[in-house]
């Protein structure tokens, strides 16, 4: 077998091989069951709850979870704005970087927030290193958000009835205590030994083969890295994310990386199983996100290794396939399958030029942000599931003649209008930010010429790609747009900030909602939820919910620039 | 009401639903539907467009093509209509037959005045003669008639109704057939359980169901996608220098939202309850119907349900050395006067005629409660027939013995499901009849379909314990009460319903009413008491106890129908994107030609085919959504992975199929 496919496929077997475990590990630290870790953490989850004077014990209604939540992030919110706009007078600045303006600190700052990691600056020139560390901090602070809410949601899920579902910052420091931080520091001491910086110290010289001097930056980048593909937050501490040769140096670190962008999604769907005690449910859902995940990855991957059709026009052999923007040590094949990890988790690093992808590998990549909820973001691509699950389940309910019911809670009228709204959100915040693009530089092509590197269909895919990552709280993008202007970095910041709290919101409502409903036991007549048949339902509304609204739009950009190469 | 079956589409219903049609293009009444509401606006951007062509505008493409869409899209609307309009009036239909039995008929007061139906007023007290038709629904409060219901249930023999009992409630347009009744009135005029049907059936009164309020929902957000998508589709075509009609732009929004379950929706609801009407059962509400889709517990009443009115005689067991045919004249003898249908069964497996016996002087001793036994005394020979305990202490008075074997006997019958009478004649026991219940043929195979539904059934009888388990297991239901008192079902209900089941039920005497109130379906019958009617939520006009099984369809099917026209209906989209989309864009990217996978002959055609396309799938789904997809019992994953196969799958490849094929005749003319 092609050596490039065999890397591809211990990747996945070495993220399935971890997450079965991590999963198991995951769902005991939500039932408060012990685990060998306890010794170490519970001491240090003390000392947090006497510092903060926090109940940890105090039960809280969905309600109370929400606005603990929002909390959190307001606070951490506020403390990121101040240092990324005074950063440059602030200690560990080695390098003299300066401060940021208050539109790219917002976009900033709200990218980080929202675990989108939206990077409208280069991280080597734009930030010091206390910049770098607050949003290291983040990259924690917000995934760890992630992952606690969805515990919320599966103690909803799993309570009969129930008004209260446990504490919000006990799941909180739990998921960053005792999944996130052990799990990075392992990745951290991985990365670190296999050629990456790990210092605060400044810029370092050295001399190329060429006999040029150049000066190379530093910082500590290996435990950046760690926690941004484990926590699918996908800030690089580089500019070029993990394409920079110390951000990503080797095959290995690559495979590292790679499969910690999967490791805690696919482990968050066990978990589930683990905590409801339905084995079957996770692996029906996790079948109906890998189908998505491999319809997503193998074209691409088909793609990117058969070259671009323009290049084979002029007569150049491409025996490596479609080699721009990709980095020689990772090839095209590995390339595509990070471009998929990326982009249908949310996590938005990148080891290749995405913008650089043939069209229908950039139209995957976007087809994976557009439905966000194969694997999806560490918790929150749960939740996204967790909508399309209720849709399914209310029409296939009605296909068979019973009120639809969701692990034994009669799905009505109030959870339908949320379900609906939240999946209209995404496609609603795509579409109409990039009309706006698209509206602005079609009326004015000349002032607007600085956003587009190449006008055209591609140059409207940038504009849709920036978008869709944004509402998606991807991160990556099509980078020959022109982004550092307030227009896109005010613009992307409401868009994320709206993609990220409406939906967790709005599937942690319904979970509340539904766990205070009375319990339906199950009877022949009631629908089952963890069968094939209702699996491919669930696919079903998912291609035809979240994929069929952007075909317009993908006709204009990837699929048109496809048909034109061809 | 005659049960035979109204054709779908009758010459008067149609020219109604014609009418109506168009009525109801009112903004006013289509408001109610946000689906088929926005396609009224775009039918009137249209019909602008049409204008603005006129008056000399010339980027819009020719008037006739667009004039063409006007008309689809007008056609769609009408369609919609035309879909509820016939539901309406087929239900209006049906309450009309019923309506017929209260027409203006005189009623005779109290006090001999006579008035005309219509001023009886709730509490006035009239009075019925043979002869009389019945002015309007009562309860009897003196006397008892023989009643002919055919006017409402169809069945042609008459019934007895008399005031205190159970069955003390008449319905008007009934006939009474001898005797003289007082009947109260118990409705104000036009507030009648049949007044509130029809008015549901019409639509005055009806409100949406729980579920239709949840999938309006549904659908008014995926509307709201597909204007997302349509107007943002502007600015996009707009960056791409690619000009985009109005006609193109409203075609594209009308195919993609769900028309067909838009324009069908309150068809099927009202379709649900006129198919109520149509089994003969009332119903209260919507909400009733569905509710009955639901139901997870069944409690039936062993008598009439499960087994068929009355016991039978089916054994003759003779003492030893008794002789059998001897056995068998006493056993007939005791019978003689016996009106009970347990006697009358005697006789008749006694297969003789006692009066041909010429017996002198006979004294018939009646059942009483504090004998429990009845017989005949003649010459002087004592015959009696009665429960085994009564009989016992009849015989051990006089010195005589019960035997072991009798004991046995006794045991081996009750066991058996069966019920003992035991003969004596002058206080010596001479044998025991066996009487037996006998399962209605058939309702085997119901409760199987149930199961299978996963409803739970229970059987409620006055039975002891042992022979109310061998029924029930005989029957096959899955639980039952015995030794029933009213407060035991409402128990009953009440546990299942803390266990989040639903729970339906069917009842007549007043006893029944707290029941049928908790339930969350119950059904009183026609025949009985007035409170148990205002208690339940449905009333069954032909006093048929099995009827719960059809009205549990009836709720699955209104759901499963709405369920698959929506799916339908959503699957649609897939083909209609691929003929707009390339339309679109073809003529500014030529290359987007490799996305028009159906070879449609041009953009106006590929356009016009889909909008058109989109009208006729309403005409033809109607049958459908009047009918109801039929139900099958086979467990709900089977019934979706067969519902998925038909209408999702079908939902994806049949408008390709119409689309091309339309296409191949529009192209004819363009």
């Amino acid at each position: 077998m092609n050596t490039e496919i065999s890397g591809i496929l211990l990747m996945y077997a070495l993220v399935i091989a971890f997450a079965i475990p991590l999963g198991r590990y995951i769902g005991k630290i939500f039932n408060y069951e012990h685990t060998w870790l306890d010794s170490i953490f519970d001491p240090l989850d003390k000392l947090f709850f006497k510092l903060s004077g926090i109940d940890p014990n105090e039960e809280m209604n969905w309600k109370q979870h929400l606005i603990a939540l929002l909390t959190i992030n307001l606070v951490w919110f506020i403390v990121a704005m101040l240092v990324l706009t005074n950063m440059s007078w602030l200690p560990l600045n080695p390098d003299g970087n300066p401060s940021m303006s208050g539109d790219l600190a917002f976009n900033t700052a709200v990218s980080f927030v929202t675990n989108t990691n939206l990077q409208h600056y280069s991280g080597e020139s734009g930030l010091s290193y206390l910049g770098q560390l607050i949003l290291m901090l983040w990259q924690f602070i917000s995934a760890g958000t992630g992952i606690a809410i969805c515990a919320v949601v599966f103690v909803a899920m799993k309570e009969r009835t129930a008004n209260t579902l446990g504490n919000f910052y006990s799941f909180f420091v739990r998921s960053c205590t005792r999944i996130l931080l052990p799990i990075a520091f392992v990745v951290a001491i991985l990365l670190a030994f296999n050629g990456m910086p790990m210092t605060f110290e400044g810029k370092d010289t050295m001399v190329t083969l060429q006999g040029d001097t150049v000066e190379v930056s530093r910082g500590p980048v290996a435990g950046f890295v760690a926690i941004k593909q484990l926590g699918t937050n996908g800030g690089g501490f580089y500019g070029p994310n993990s394409a920079h040769p110390l951000e990503n140096p080797s095959y290995f670190t690559n495979i590292i990386e790679n499969c910690s962008i999967f490791l805690i999604p696919i482990a968050m769907i066990f978990a589930m199983g683990y905590v409801l005690k339905r084995k079957k449910l996770a692996f029906t859902i996790y079948g109906v996100m890998t189908l998505g995940f491999l319809l997503l990855l193998v074209p691409s991957i088909v793609s990117e290794m058969n070259g671009n059709p323009a290049i084979t026009d002029l007569a150049i052999a491409q025996p490596m396939g479609s080699m721009e923007g990709k980095e020689v040590r990772f090839g095209p094949a590995a390339s595509a399958n990070w471009a998929v990890y990326t982009t249908v988790t949310s996590n938005g690093s990148v080891n290749a030029m995405h913008d650089s992808m043939t069209p229908l590998t950039g139209m995957f990549a976007m087809l994976g942000m557009m439905i966000n909820s194969f694997y999806g973001g560490v918790g929150v691509g749960f939740l996204n599931f967790y909508i399309f699950i209720i849709l399914a389940v209310f029409i296939s309910g009605l296909m068979v003649g019973r009120t639809p019911e969701f692990l034994g809670k009669k799905i009505e009228a109030k959870e339908m209008k949320i379900a609906m709204i939240i999946a209209l959100l995404h496609p609603l915040l795509i579409l109409t930010s990039t009309a706006i693009s698209s509206y602005l530089y079609a009326s004015n092509p000349t002032e607007y010429a600085g956003w587009l590197a190449n006008p055209g269909y591609h140059g409207f895919s940038e504009m849709l790609y920036e978008f869709t990552s944004s509402s998606a709280n991807n991160g990556s993008g099509f980078e020959g747009l022109g982004d550092n202007t307030p227009f896109w970095n005010i613009a992307c910041g409401l868009v994320m900030l709206m993609a990220r709290y409406l939906p967790i919101i709005g599937p942690v409502a319904i979970a509340g909602i539904l766990a205070s409903k009375k319990y339906i036991p199950e009877s022949n007549g009631t629908l089952k939820t963890d069968t094939p048949t209702f699996g491919l339902m669930v696919f079903a509304v998912i291609a035809l919910v979240a994929a069929l609204a952007f075909f317009p739009a993908l006709t204009l950009g990837p699929i048109a620039e496809y048909f034109s190469m061809i | 009401m005659t049960k035979s079956h109204t054709s779908l589409f009758q010459k008067e219903l149609m020219q109604e639903a014609f009418k109506q049609s168009f009525v109801k293009l009112n903004p006013k009444i289509m408001f109610r539907n946000p689906v088929m509401f926005t396609v009224e606006i775009g039918t009137a951007v249209m019909f602008a467009v049409c204008l603005w062509i006129l008056s000399g505008e010339a980027s819009q493409g020719s008037f006739t093509y667009n004039f063409i869409v006007f008309l689809v899209l007008l056609l769609t609307l009408l369609f919609a209509n035309f879909a509820e309009a016939i539901a309406e009036a087929r239900g209006k239909a049906q309450a009309d037959s019923l309506r017929k039995t209260r027409e203006e008929t005189p009623a005779k007061l109290a006090n001999g005045q006579i008035i005309s139906s219509s001023q009886l007023k709730k509490g006035d007290v009239f009075i019925c003669e043979a002869g009389d038709i019945i002015a309007t629904d009562g309860e009897i409060i003196e006397g008892l008639a023989t009643i002919d219901e055919s006017a409402i249930t169809g069945e042609s023999a008459p019934v007895i109704r008399e005031s205190g009992g159970d069955k003390s409630s008449v319905t008007g347009g009934t006939k009474v057939l001898s005797d003289k009744i007082k009947v109260q009135v118990t409705t104000e005029p036009g507030e009648s359980f049949l007044d509130k049907m029809i008015a549901l059936v019409e639509g005055a009164s009806r409100q949406k169901t729980p579920n239709e309020i949840a999938l309006t929902i549904l659908l008014a957000g995926f509307t709201l996608v597909f204007i997302i998508v349509t107007i943002t589709l502007k600015p996009f075509a707009d960056y791409a220098n690619t000009p985009i009609t109005i006609a193109a732009f409203i075609s594209l929004f009308v195919c993609l939202i769900p028309t067909t379950i838009g324009g069908l929706l309150s068809a099927i609801g009202i379709a649900g309850m006129d198919r109520a009407l149509r089994a003969n059962v009332i119903t209260k509400s919507g909400k009733a119907v569905e509710t009955a889709g639901d139901i997870d517990v069944l409690l039936l009443d062993k008598t009439g349900t499960i087994t068929i009115g009355n016991r039978k005689a089916t054994h003759f067991y003779p003492s030893n050395g008794v002789d059998e045919k001897y056995f068998i004249t006493c056993a007939a003898l005791s019978s003689m006067s016996d009106e009970t249908p347990e006697g009358k069964s005697i006789i008749e497996l006694a297969g003789v005629n006692p009066s041909s016996y010429n017996i002198e002087n006979p004294r018939f001793i009646k059942f009483t409660a504090e004998t429990r036994c009845s017989g005949i005394d003649y010459e002087n020979t004592r015959i009696r027939k009665g429960a085994a305990d009564a009989i016992k202490r009849l015989a051990e008075k006089e010195g005589n013995t019960y035997s072991a074997e009798t004991i046995e006997r006794v045991t081996a019958i009750s066991s058996n499901g069966g019920t003992p009478l035991v003969i004596s004649v002058n206080e010596k026991i001479i044998g025991v009849i066996e009487l037996q219940d006998i399962i209605k043929p058939g309702i085997q195979e119901r409760f199987e379909r149930l199961r299978k539904m996963g409803i739970k059934t229970v059987m409620v009888t006055g039975d002891n314990p042992l022979t109310a388990k061998f029924i029930a297991e005989k029957a096959g239901v899955d639980d039952f009460i015995a030794e029933a008192k009213p407060e035991d079902k409402m128990n009953y209900i009440k546990k299942e319903q803390s266990e989040g089941r639903l729970v339906a039920m069917m009842g007549d005497g007043t006893n029944d009413a707290p029941a049928l109130a908790q339930a969350d379906v119950g059904v009183a019958m026609n025949s009985g008491t007035q409170a148990a009617k205002e208690a339940g939520n449905m009333v069954d006009l032909d006093n048929d106890p099995t009827k719960l099984i059809e009205i549990v369809e009836i709720g699955k099917q209104l759901l499963m129908t709405r369920g698959t026209l929506t799916t339908f209906s959503i699957a649609n989209d897939v083909a209609k994107y691929f003929a707009i989309i390339p339309a679109l864009f073809i003529v500014a990217i030529p290359s987007l030609q490799g996305l028009n996978i159906m070879k449609l002959h041009s953009p106006e055609s590929a356009i016009l085919s889909a909008v058109i396309f989109n009208a006729i799938i309403i005409p033809f789904l109607i049958p459908l959504a009047l009918k109801g997809v039929a139900y099958k019992p086979i467990g709900a994953s089977a019934l979706l992975r067969r519902n998925l196969l038909i209408y999702g799958l079908g939902g994806v490849l049949i408008p390709f199929v119409g689309i091309k094929a339309i296409d191949l005749i529009v192209s004819l003319f363009i």
